[in-house]
C-alpha cells in the first residue's frame, strides 16, 4: 500500500528524511518484554545480566530496531510501506534503572537518510544511523519502502 | 554443553497458528514507541487501503521467535538461552501483516558456525497465512557466548 504523502520524484539519495530521540527506561524494557514475549531475565534483572557477563541490564536488540524505525514509519506515513528491514545489533545498550525519576535510563538518536532509490521498484533505502551516548548501536540498519 | 553442528540443515515444522488480534497489534505498537493511527484506530488503517490494523514493522518478530523456541528448547540443541544475542535480523515483507491474520511459521536453521567457545546460528522462518500465501521472511542470527565471552 502506499497511502503515505512521501513521492518518489521527490526524492534524493543521501538527503536526511529527519532524526529523532528516543528515551528508554526499564520499564519501557519490561513492557517491551510483554509485548513480544521476549521474557529473557538480562533485559530487566540486574543481578542476572552481572552473573552472565554483561554490563547490567541491557536493551532488548528487537527494542531498539523496533522504536527506530519508527522514524520512517513517520515520514512515510504508512507502516505497511516498510517491505524490508533489517540491522545487526553491533553494541548492547546499557539501561540504568532510573524508577521513580523523569530521567531516562539510555538515550538513543535516530537520524534517517536516503541511501539508494531503485526507480524501477519505485523504492527508497532508508539508513538509520543510531546510537547511544555517541556510539553506534546498530550498523546496516537499513529499511526499504515502497513510494507512491 | 557445546552447539550441536548437526543442527545446521535443520527445518522445524510449522507448529501453533498464530492469531493476529487488534489488542496485541496496539500492544506491541506502544511497546516501540509507534504512534501512526494506523496500529490503533481501524478507520485510518482501512483509509490506507488495509482490511483491518497494520503491524508494526517488526511485529512479526514474535511469530519468529515462537519458531525459535522451538530449536531453543530441542534438547538436542545445547544452546543456554541466558548466554544468547541477538546479533543480526531482518525482516522481508511479502505483505503487510494485519489483524485477522492467522499465522504459521516454518523454522529453518540455514547456519551455525563455530566462535570461540560459542556459536553463530542463522534461523530463518517463513511465515504464511493459513491459505499458504506467503507473508513475511525473517532471518535471524543469534550468538551463543561460550564462557568468558
Amino acid at each position: 500500500m502506499t497511502g503515505g504523502s512521501v513521492t518518489f520524484e521527490e526524492l534524493e539519495a543521501g538527503a536526511e528524511i529527519g532524526r529523532r530521540e528516543i528515551s528508554v527506561t526499564r520499564s519501557d524494557l519490561v513492557r517491551y518484554a510483554g509485548a513480544s514475549g521476549d521474557f529473557n531475565p538480562i533485559h530487566w534483572n540486574n543481578d542476572f545480566a552481572l552473573a552472565v557477563e554483561l554490563p547490567g541490564v541491557i536493551a532488548h536488540g528487537m527494542f531498539t530496531m523496533g522504536a527506530a524505525v519508527q522514524l520512517v514509519v513517520d515520514w512515510v506515513a504508512d507502516p505497511g510501506a516498510v517491505v524490508d528491514y533489517q540491522t545487526r545489533f553491533t553494541k548492547s545498550v546499557p539501561v540504568s534503572d532510573t524508577t521513580g525519576t523523569d530521567e531516562p535510563g539510555a538515550l538513543l538518536e535516530v537520524v534517517g537518510t536516503i541511501g539508494a532509490l531503485n526507480a524501477e521498484a519505485r523504492t527508497a533505502r532508508v539508513d538509520l544511523m543510531v546510537t547511544n551516548a555517541g556510539q553506534r548501536v546498530l550498523t546496516k540498519a537499513q529499511a526499504v519502502v515502497r513510494l507512491a | 554443553m557445546p552447539i550441536n553442528p548437526d543442527l545446521q540443515g535443520r527445518v522445524y515444522p510449522p507448529a501453533e497458528v498464530y492469531d493476529v488480534a487488534r489488542e496485541k497489534i496496539r500492544e506491541f505498537a506502544h511497546a516501540v514507541k509507534a504512534v501512526h493511527p494506523a496500529h490503533f484506530d481501524v478507520d485510518a488503517a482501512q483509509s490506507l487501503g488495509y482490511a483491518d490494523l497494520v503491524a508494526p514493522p517488526s511485529f512479526a518478530i514474535i511469530v519468529a521467535q515462537r519458531a525459535d523456541a522451538q530449536l531453543i528448547a530441542d534438547p538436542e540443541s545445547g544452546i543456554d538461552f541466558s548466554r544468547v544475542v541477538h546479533a543480526e535480523q531482518r525482516f522481508t515483507h511479502h505483505r503487510p501483516i494485519v489483524a485477522g491474520d492467522r499465522l504459521t511459521a516454518e523454522l529453518h536453521v540455514d547456519q551455525v558456525r563455530a566462535m570461540g567457545g560459542g556459536a553463530m546460528i542463522t534461523t530463518r522462518a517463513e511465515i504464511a497465512a493459513e491459505s499458504g500465501e506467503k507473508v513475511a521472511t525473517t532471518t535471524s542470527s543469534i550468538l551463543v557466548r561460550g564462557e568468558g565471552q
